[in-house]
């Protein structure tokens, strides 16, 4: 068994690593929905030759990048608030539409944060339990309506916490949904046996990452280190 | 036919009774702060407020400021509580203190519940928000093995508006994600006032084959003078 203290302190990978094999992940004309934080951090790793369609679910389909310091339009953001530039072939709606998109199924992936995800692919993403009545937003909407839930996030919280553990404790956004987890020390695939751990980062084992993670891990027999 | 074109918006607002509903759109943009400020200044009390994004600081519009003056009996949104935990808003205190009223609702949900409201349909089912907190006494029903729950519409007696143009029939068109829920809370509430960026146009003014919000839904108008007059958008940071 690893040694706990020594195992947080091993490097993991950083945020625009995990978003890059995040990235992998996305096919060429896929209708894509980046949460805030790591997942909007995807855009800019998507494989050469792919061309993705940006949802957000401030009513907008088919944004680009942001945009540049000084030409930000108040009229034009994304669902963090962020400026986004004007570009071809954009198109905006209403937010019934905005989000009759993503419970309609016409989303095909979602790219989610996350606080904690269970081994049956539950989700609790959008509240700490100390936040009062709190902000919900679109993480409902999101977590419930695409075709296919990813979650990027790191794999301990800053107490060295397992944020994929075997019930959530914090309240849930979703039950069922996440599909895949990629996080800074591993790639985790929901199968109805359990977490499959497919991928590890590069000079982790299996046992390192089942140390740091809650419910007994299945291990793919053609488990490899994440490559990009 | 009658004049929807106004001069002010404190004479546009000035009818609105205490104890009205009210629906406010806005996601970043498209919040209607011109109206807001006026309703702030006009003194209706006990208002139920429907908004997506409400804000708590009072550059996001004027709902904060109104909440704080004890005005707001309840609030119905998707984002209710501060950006950040250690800058609590006057909302979280008056709602810790059981003087205020709130339910959060998931941002598709809100929506639909509103388009639904204005397209005469009562309740709906939604797979959103199953198996969490929000469910909580919610009916549940089974179709094609997902279980969905039951949603009631939401109706408004007003709604303030933000509209890019429009034309003295009440024709309105939006700009970029300013949309928002302007379209949906035309059709929901029974009165609707809107703020104009653009100067209000004759009939013809407008193309027809562009407009977003039919002139039936909209009984006033009135025309944002420059700033520092008018209140105009400036970049910030939504909440998260």
């Amino acid at each position: 068994m690893a040694d706990m203290a020594s195992l947080l302190e091993k490097p993991r990978l950083d945020r625009d690593t995990l978003a890059m094999r995040a990235a992998l992940e996305m096919p060429d004309g896929a209708v894509v929905n980046l949460g805030i934080g790591i997942p909007t951090l995807v855009s800019q790793y998507v494989p050469e030759g792919r061309q993705l369609l940006y949802h957000s679910e401030s009513g907008v389909l088919g944004y680009g990048p942001m945009a540049d310091p000084g030409q930000e339009d108040m009229d034009l953001i994304n669902a963090g608030g962020q400026f986004l530039k004007w570009v071809p072939g954009m198109a905006f709606f209403h937010s019934a539409d905005a989000f009759a998109m993503m419970r309609g199924g016409h989303v095909d992936i979602s790219v989610l944060g996350a606080l904690q995800v269970s081994e049956k692919g539950d989700l609790a993403n959008w509240m700490l339990p100390e936040r009062g009545i709190g902000n919900i937003g679109g993480a409902m909407d999101l977590a419930a309506g695409a075709k296919r839930i990813i979650v990027t996030m790191e794999h301990v919280d800053k107490k060295g916490h397992p944020k994929v553990v075997r019930e959530c404790s914090y309240p849930l956004t979703v039950r069922g949904r996440v599909s895949l987890v990629v996080t800074d020390i591993a790639v985790l695939a929901m199968t109805p046996q359990g977490l499959l751990l497919k991928e590890v980062a590069p000079g982790w084992t299996a046992d390192e990452v089942q140390a740091l993670t809650e419910p007994r891990l299945l291990v793919a027999p053609d488990l490899h280190e994440i490559t990009l | 036919m009658r004049n929807k074109v106004y001069s002010s918006f404190d004479e546009a607002v000035a009818d609105i009774p205490d104890g009205a509903v009210i629906m406010v759109p806005g996601f970043g943009p498209g919040m209607p702060k011109n109206l807001l400020a006026a309703l702030h200044r006009q003194g209706a009390k006990a208002l139920t407020i429907i908004a997506n994004a409400p804000g708590t600081t009072a550059d996001q519009g004027a709902i904060p400021l109104l909440v704080a003056d004890g005005r707001v009996r309840k609030l119905i949104s998707s984002f209710t509580a501060s950006a950040h935990p250690s800058r609590p808003s006057a909302f979280s205190e008056l709602y810790e203190a059981g003087k205020i009223d709130a339910e959060l609702v998931p941002q598709g949900t809100l929506a639909e519940r509103i388009r639904a409201g204005g397209a005469g349909i009562p309740a709906f089912y939604t797979p959103v928000a199953v198996g969490t907190e929000l469910a909580q006494g919610k009916e549940h029903r089974v179709f094609n093995g997902r279980t969905y729950l039951l949603e009631h519409a939401l109706t408004a007696d007003y709604a303030l508006l933000r509209a890019w143009k429009a034309d003295t029939f009440g024709n309105l068109v939006y700009v970029g994600s300013a949309r928002n829920y302007n379209p949906i809370m035309a059709m929901a509430a029974r009165f609707c006032i809107a703020e104009v960026e653009e100067p209000i146009v004759e009939p013809g003014g407008l193309d027809p084959n562009q407009v977003h919000t039919s002139g039936i839904f909209v009984r006033r108008l009135v025309r944002i003078p420059p700033p520092p007059e008018g209140i105009w958008d400036e970049p910030y940071n939504m909440p998260t």
